[in-house]
């Protein structure tokens, strides 16, 4: 078992590795790309919103951004399309970054309702700015990308494939890091309760500005190659209110404030969809829109705590009555969920701040 | 200089519809200490109510009323028992989600019946308007304007001079003190959702007449009623009068004297300007510990 779980992300990575070659058309390479972008993106979004407790529904903003500073980098300096805007993505991600340090800091001025309204209006802002600043977002026209033009059909979607692998196994890097670190400790303090942490001498500020901003500078990398890849950005769809709810769902259907949940949230929501919408194209978008509504409706009413803990509670509970002596925590995500108090173990053998708080 | 003033009466007379469709908001959250997040679609709802009934009965749009609020009501009590009400845990975070959620759903449901061209409403006094002074005034603002005060008065009386009202502010207050001295806390909080929703029948109409609509404006409408929810502060009634009328004025006026592409983004740097100095709104109260 312990084996097990030291190999089983290897096999992950090396399935991941091999994939395209093992499915090369493009149709479903296209697919997986959008899917790990989005794991990309729910994973770093989980660092923030899943450990604080603090749900971020503007986390477009910084998509936004990654995805403009590229497009606004490549048109300026002319640089022809290729490898070297890829080199660009983590300058992009930087931006964002940097532009999440003064717009966190006012959202977290404030707590709960008021915080997530105030993320929603920075996304609003931001989106508002894209259309306005003509001179440097050519308005509602939007602006393109550098044609492609020396990559044969076969080979387009592999690149852009390693890359947003490359930036999922980052973002989940981090994200496991953060959450075995005392600083993420202390994130899950706050989520717990944020006045007793900041009793107990975790600095709560700074705490979730950082996590924030780490939140962000992947959130904008993942915009910037996601723009790349589209081929264009535009007001309307670089600014997506659709992304904020999507990786919203994503990570609550995977489980939110696990390693794992969130990839899996994204990689199951984010390829049906896409499957979804290559093979029913009829309709305009309503029945679209009802599907995904009603499966978050679906999602957030019988699944509350997301797929991973539902699914390590009911493992916990086979294990306990088809075994004599009870292991630990088989599976290899962590993270109590803020829904799922109760739940058995946290997985990590790490004391929740709850307990800690009560030593 | 007449420029202003105008743009400043028409700031008033809109505001105040936003002021309606902005107080259901607010009392909804003051109850359910939830974010109504389909406040803006139900709106847009509301709209495409009123014009179904204006297309296809030739109901005259203020009459239809009558018809679109007690349905948008009933549709409101319906959502709050059937999404609402078994959020147990974390219900402040997992309403945001499902009634986002709501406001997909709807979005999806108007594109399929009416497209998403976009439409307005037509009425004679849509396009008649009144001289005063030296200033035209179209009917339709008026008469939005002067609904807008009626309800807005009617709720007023709800709130402060009925039992109903007692209870509702009590719930407000302290929902577990309010169960403990036997006020029907559920009972209320659904009573309080349909009231927001059927508010939306009355602002929506308002605005469908003055503004085109189409199923996606709702993304605009509800981002400008949380800026004016979060800038008069949150769950406070009056608060989101003076931000709506506030905000409409400041909007009219930005695009008459500078441009009206940055009407908007003038109020939401102006919402982050008060932020930085009133994390609370204008009339919020700070947010203590939860017990």
């Amino acid at each position: 078992m312990q084996h097990l779980r030291k190999v089983s992300p290897l096999v992950w990575l090396f399935a991941g590795i091999a994939f395209p070659f093992v499915i090369s058309d493009p149709t479903y390479t296209t697919i997986a790309i959008f899917a790990l972008l989005f794991a990309a993106a729910a994973s770093a979004w989980n660092i923030f919103s899943g450990y604080t407790g603090y749900i971020a529904l503007g986390h477009a903003a910084y998509f936004g951004i990654g995805g403009y500073a590229l497009a606004i980098i490549c048109q300026h300096w002319q640089i022809p399309g290729g490898y070297t805007p890829f080199y660009l993505v983590p300058l992009c991600g930087l931006l964002a970054a940097i532009a999440s340090v003064p717009l966190g800091a006012i959202a977290l001025r404030t707590r709960r309702h008021t915080f997530v309204v105030i993320t929603i209006a920075t996304f609003f802002i931001l989106q508002l700015l894209s259309y306005n600043l003509r001179s440097l977002t050519n308005g509602s026209s939007g602006i393109d990308f550098p044609l492609i033009l020396q990559w044969a059909p076969g080979f387009y979607n592999l690149p852009f494939y390693y890359v947003a692998l490359l930036l999922t196994v980052l973002a989940l890097g981090v994200s496991w890091f953060v959450r075995h670190s005392k600083f993420g400790l202390g994130l899950l303090a706050i989520r717990d309760d944020e006045d007793r942490a900041l009793g107990l001498g975790v600095r709560t500020g700074s705490s979730k500005l950082i996590a924030f901003v780490i939140s962000a500078f992947f959130v904008g990398m993942v915009g910037a190659v996601y723009s790349y890849f589209l081929g264009s950005v535009q007001p309307s769809f670089t600014f997506d209110a659709l992304f904020d709810v999507a990786i919203a769902l994503m990570v609550f259907m995977g489980g939110i404030g696990t390693l794992t949940g969130p990839i899996l949230g994204s990689l199951v929501l984010e390829s049906s969809q896409q499957y979804a919408a290559l093979n029913f194209t009829q309709g305009s978008g309503g029945l679209y829109l009802i599907m995904y509504g009603s499966l978050f409706l679906v999602v957030i009413l019988l699944l509350p705590q997301g797929i991973v803990p539902s699914a390590k509670a009911l493992w916990a509970r086979y294990q306990a009555t088809h075994t004599a002596s009870v292991l630990p925590d088989p599976s290899g995500s962590g993270g109590a969920n803020p829904v799922a108090r109760s739940a058995p173990g946290d997985g990590m053998g790490l004391a929740t701040p709850r307990e800690e708080a009560k030593a | 200089m007449n420029l202003i003033i105008d743009a400043v009466i028409t700031g008033v007379l809109t505001g105040g519809v936003y002021a309606l469709m902005a107080s259901g908001l607010t009392l909804i959250f003051g109850v359910m200490d939830i974010i109504n997040i389909a406040q803006g679609a139900l709106v847009i709802l509301g709209a495409y109510f009123s014009y179904a009934l204006e297309q296809h009965l030739h109901l005259d749009l203020f009459l239809g009323l009558l018809i679109s609020m007690p349905t948008m009501f009933l549709l409101g009590v319906l959502i709050h028992s059937l999404f609402i009400r078994p959020l147990k845990q974390d219900r402040t975070m997992l309403s945001i989600l499902v009634t986002f959620a709501i406001a997909l759903i709807i979005e999806g449901v108007l594109t399929i019946l009416f497209t998403t061209n976009t439409v307005q409403l037509q009425a004679p006094y849509v396009t008649q308007s009144i001289k005063i002074g030296d200033f035209y005034l179209s009917y339709i603002y008026l008469y939005g304007f002067v609904l807008s005060v009626v309800l807005l008065a009617a709720l007023y009386f709800l709130l402060y001079r009925t039992r109903f009202g007692q209870s509702l502010r009590a719930s407000m207050q302290n929902r577990t003190a309010a169960e403990l001295i036997g006020i029907d806390v559920n009972r209320i909080s659904a009573i309080t959702y349909g009231i927001g929703v059927a508010l939306t029948a009355a602002g929506g109409m308002a605005y469908g007449a003055t503004t085109a609509f189409f199923p996606g404006s709702s993304y605009d409408l509800i981002s400008r009623l949380l800026a004016i929810i979060i800038f008069g502060g949150m769950g406070s009634l009056s608060g989101a009068l003076i931000a709506a009328v506030g905000m409409l004025v400041i909007e009219d006026v930005t695009a008459v004297v500078w441009s009206p592409v940055w009407a908007s983004t003038v109020f939401f740097i102006l919402l982050v300007a008060i932020l930085i100095l009133r994390p609370q709104g204008l009339l919020g109260k700070l947010e203590g510990r939860k017990q």
